[in-house]
């Protein structure tokens, strides 16, 4: 406490209002931007805001100098979509940019907390996960695909349906984060809700950011939700490595406990973060209902799908 | 975590409601600055208004899990934008290149701040006008007189915001003497020679060669960032955050806060020029009380004349301007 922070990615439409809530946060001690263009204008302008951090901009071939030293990496990183387009479509173009900066996150910071942003997520950080462990320096404790975005939609819609106030609700949404592998677990918000409702959620939530998409008309997807989504999981983060007791979050992980109910490689589940990252992974509420677990069903067929598609890029690497 | 921009309001004093519009919502500060303004509990509802790309800026500010409700508005429909509002900020306007002042810019933003003012004068006369769009000694002039024409100009919520001065001014202080909380007004106008930091009030000490150094590093800050953005505009970022603080300062002063001090460019009796910024104690009704100029030394009563100098001509400039208007 307090923490080096790198955003790469920093100068696209996330990576700007991130690094800027990242500047403004006091648990950041030291922030690095790197992205393929601009970052030099973007450090300058953020290095006037009067908070304790430092800021740095870095290019192209530096990247080294922005990720030496980093407790934790948020990777924004990528191509944005159309409408029309799925997260599975991106794949193409953010597939090979997240592995090679994968790579230079193995030689230059192999122990830090990587916090993926870059879509397709189900598909982006197996990929990760790959090229850390063909380096010898995966760990599947500090690896994380950042779904928050889905939890703060499902917060904000329950509120807006319920009538209550946001700051109340917590629900947990599991899977994986792209259309049908979005699973809210809306039977564990503490509201009851008509199966009508539920539907209209669900889909909702599910498709909270083709929302987006659609009314940006083709300027891009989600950048400033996703930078306070973003931010958020970034300082839960931080507060777990800094030894906060409770510190809890949905995050796409490793799934260390195969089961037939969950048997995909990968996983988005309830999570306690401490000092090591990931401290203790909560398992699936035994109270979810048949309207639920059929969800999870589709969700995980689809979650497989994404994750094969993730190890076939990395065959071919 | 308490993050700087997510202030509450004072808690010995009910929150009031705030419904806030940022005029400009679809730029390079608008964005940013909206996306503060969303996060804050200080904020119970949000209206952006811009001439594109508002709806698509508003449906993404609305899926944040807070509590103000958030809706864009385009075009024509300012007055919706509008209507209710007790808290406007506008960073509507085109920013620098290299080489610029924030002066070139008049041209094109004084009509731009004029037009917005006519629609502040009919849809919410009553609301506290906080100004980002540059030249600010000059359309905050221009503002005034649109309103005054109105028959609704308040001199007590009309607001050029310098606020990125004063935290430009903190941060080079900080960095120079390694002081994590700097405290120091900058007073007079909002560009170059007319920005007057008065380090003697800083509580530090300076050699005559950085009291140099810092004082031409506060007054072309903006500057550093127009270069180093090469050509892509000038600071987004950093204005956001100056702007919003400025915002929640005032909307805590309105909820009761006291002791709420900000510099900030107001019309004012404290120096010859009608406009000025010196620290301002906030309040229910906006400005509550000017305060004068603090005590100067012989080199910053040296800036304070060729600050005004400029001053003068920025601020007759405006109301030359408004003056020609229809």
């Amino acid at each position: 406490m307090p923490f080096n922070v790198a955003v790469v990615g920093a100068a696209g439409g996330i990576g700007q209002p991130l690094s800027l809530l990242m500047k403004n946060n006091l648990m950041v001690k030291d922030l690095t931007l790197y992205d393929v263009v601009n970052t030099p204008g973007v450090a300058a302008d953020l290095s006037h805001i009067c908070t304790p951090s430092k800021v740095q901009g870095f290019l192209g071939d530096d990247i080294g100098s922005a990720l030496k030293g980093r407790d934790i990496v948020i990777i924004p990183a990528g191509v944005p979509r159309k409408p029309g387009m799925t997260r599975d479509d991106l794949f193409n173009t953010n597939a090979g940019i997240v592995a090679k900066l994968a790579q230079a996150c193995a030689e230059h910071c192999p122990d830090a907390c990587f916090l993926i942003i870059s879509n397709p997520v189900n598909s982006t950080v197996p990929i990760f996960a790959e090229v850390l462990k063909k380096a010898g320096v995966y760990n599947p404790k500090k690896l994380f695909g950042v779904t928050t975005l889905d939890i703060v939609r499902a917060k904000t819609f329950i509120a807006e349906m319920k009538g209550v106030e946001v700051g109340e609700v917590d629900v947990p949404v599991v899977g994986g984060h792209s259309g049908a592998t979005i699973v809210p677990l809306l039977s564990q918000s503490g509201h009851t809700f008509t199966p009508e409702e539920v539907k209209t959620l669900t889909h909702r939530i599910q498709f909270g950011g083709d929302e987006v998409v659609q009314a940006k008309a083709g300027l891009g997807s989600a950048t400033l939700s996703m930078a306070f989504a973003g931010a958020e999981f970034a300082t839960a983060v931080m507060k777990g490595l800094a030894g906060e007791a409770g510190v809890k979050a949905c995050t796409y992980i490793e799934n260390s406990n195969i089961t037939d109910a969950i048997p995909t490689s990968f996983f988005s589940s309830v999570v306690t973060l401490g000092r090591e990252g990931v401290a203790e992974v909560h398992p699936m509420p035994t109270g979810i209902n048949a309207f639920e677990t059929d969800l999870l069903k589709t969700g995980i067929e689809q979650l497989t799908t994404n994750i094969q598609k993730a190890h076939e890029f990395v065959e071919k690497m």
